[in-house]
């Protein structure tokens, strides 16, 4: 009986720790990267910091102006899901609705398969065809925000596709039988009911792509060009935040190396705010749909 | 009911899930404007009886069906557009299924996908069957909010009313109150008596009371089978079977 107690006590113990370990690990990783990056503004404001595109850290008067930067991961961001997204939504209504059960097992597993293979080997892929497709077709070197997009988007692809089908396979059957038996078609049942009924797990899917976006750093590295200017239309090349702490960050010491953290602070807010918009836009649009809200 | 006008005339249907067999040679046929019951114990096949008349188990994977089912006189399995039957045969579930929308948009919802895009016309239509399902004047003043903050019973009625927006010419109906309260269930069996004079109905029910209070003509599924058929104060008051008198007597099922 006693020793029965204590076991469950220790099990109960040893899952709280984990737990803790893990509120531990947020907390530690906001306080280190502020108290080593925050610095950065006694010697330069927050809106030369954000608002300026002069980025020569190593110069006699530096600049430390990442604007170029910020501007070239919402590009390449954007641009990204504005590929993912219909192509995303396409194929996870197709599986989760018109693919027969053998092909849609196959696309399935071949879509998990995507979403483990290592960012590097994307940037290789980029490098060897994605690259050299937009040089010969829009000119320049290759290397620019179109190849970025365009190899971010193939690696969102599998996030976005997977919660569409998920989410649409958990719509209610009844909701489904209920327009068919209107005489709706199979396609307007899918377009008015199935997909706003699964809007809110469709709409957080994006937003994780978004976030898997805008934090990838390898394989945008491997393609973007990293020229550290303003990005010039779709063909010129993109440094990203990422990108910028990751080049600098072999050599930098000083003011230099604080301005890599204070990139860090500005990434890691921005992604913040996106996982709260998704918790908040989750709960707006559950609370539409169960109760008085209207629709 | 031996009748050339019958809504519906099906003979010798056969149906498998797989290799299960789930309706055995039933015939019978469905008189028009009249609320036809189907009872049974639970697995006997009267659902899967009722969701052939429109087609629904075209859904289902491994469903294999044989003989004929004439509605209006035309085979449904041949040569009939699926979508067109399911216009005119409407279906309420047992669970209420309003769409997450609002109650408007619910009701708009058929004559929308069928093509009515005018907005007068769509406004007319909602109110004239939300009346008909004797559901307006409990949601008139919240015709723009979300259709699922209304009571289970409000629900069933407006999944009715749904139904009613297309125009249907048969109502069928899978257990429709089990879900519901007595009051509301009251609600809902006032209201078939009225839809009755317009539509033929066929409703499958685990309630006896409630076969008895509505309907005209009874069937008793058992096993796949339709043992007896018959006007319902004949199932219920001189059974020719005696397991049809076990049943409604609740010695089983």
């Amino acid at each position: 009986m006693k020793h029965r107690k204590l076991f469950e006590r220790t099990a109960e113990g040893l899952l709280f720790a984990c737990a803790a370990l893990s509120v531990l690990a947020v907390i530690l990783i906001t306080v280190f990267l502020f108290q080593r990056g925050l610095s950065l503004f006694q010697k330069v404001s927050v809106l030369e910091f954000l608002g300026s595109t002069r980025w020569e850290p190593t110069a006699k008067v530096p600049g430390y102006g990442i604007l170029s930067f910020i501007v070239g991961s919402f590009y390449v961001t954007g641009l990204a899901l504005a590929f993912a997204v219909p192509i995303g939504l396409a194929v996870g209504i197709f599986l989760a609705e018109l693919a027969e059960k053998r092909s849609s097992r196959i696309i399935h597993s071949t879509v998990e398969l995507l979403a483990g293979i290592p960012s590097v080997i994307y940037g290789l892929f980029g490098i060897a065809l994605i690259s050299t497709i937009t040089r010969s077709l829009f000119g320049g070197s290759g290397y620019s925000v179109l190849s970025a997009s365009i190899v971010l988007a193939i690696m969102t692809l599998p996030t976005i596709i997977s919660v569409t089908e998920v989410s649409l396979r958990a719509v209610p059957r009844e909701l489904k039988e209920g327009s068919l038996a209107l005489g709706a078609t199979h396609w307007q049942t899918i377009v008015r009911v199935l997909v706003p009924a699964a809007r809110s797990g469709i709409i957080a899917g994006v937003i994780l792509g978004m976030g898997r976006a805008i934090g990838e750093t390898m394989a945008v590295l491997m393609v973007g060009g990293n020229a550290p200017l303003m990005p010039k239309g779709l063909t010129g090349m993109v440094r990203t935040l990422t990108m910028n702490i990751i080049t600098d960050m072999s050599y930098a010491t000083g003011d230099h190396l604080t301005s890599l953290f204070a990139t860090g602070i500005v990434l890691f807010v921005f992604i913040l705010v996106l996982n709260l918009t998704v918790q908040v836009a989750l709960k707006r649009s559950m609370a539409a749909t169960e109760g008085g809200g209207g629709a | 009911m031996k009748d050339a006008s019958a809504k519906f005339d099906i003979a010798g249907l056969d149906l498998w899930y797989g290799q299960t067999q789930a309706l055995k040679k039933v015939s019978m046929q469905v008189g028009a404007n009249s609320i036809t019951a189907l009872i049974g114990p639970s697995g006997c096949g009267k659902s899967t009886f009722l969701r052939v008349l429109d087609r629904m188990n075209d859904l289902i994977d491994g469903v294999r069906t044989e003989g004929k089912v004439l509605y209006d006189g035309q085979d449904i399995f041949n040569g009939m557009d699926v979508i067109e039957l399911r216009k005119k045969i409407g279906m309420v579930f047992q669970k209420p299924n309003p769409f997450p929308m609002s109650v408007f948009d619910n009701v708009a919802y058929g004559p929308r996908v069928h093509g009515t895009k005018d907005r007068r016309e769509l406004e007319e239509i909602v109110e004239r069957s939300l009346v008909n399902a004797a559901l307006f004047d409990e949601v008139k003043d919240r015709l723009h909010k979300s259709a699922l903050g209304l009571s289970g019973g409000q629900q069933q009625r407006l999944c009715i009313a749904r139904v009613l927006a297309v125009e249907p010419d048969v109502l069928l109906m899978d257990e429709p109150t089990s879900a519901l309260d007595p009051i509301s269930t009251a609600k809902i069996e006032n209201l078939l008596e009225e839809l009755k004079r317009r539509y033929t109905i066929v409703i499958v029910t685990h309630n006896m009371q409630q076969a008895g209070r509505v309907s005209d003509w009874t069937g008793f599924f058992l096993s796949g089978e339709l043992l007896e058929y018959a006007p319902t104060k004949d199932i219920f008051f001189n059974p020719r079977d005696p397991r049809t008198e076990n049943y409604i007597s609740g010695r089983f099922g």
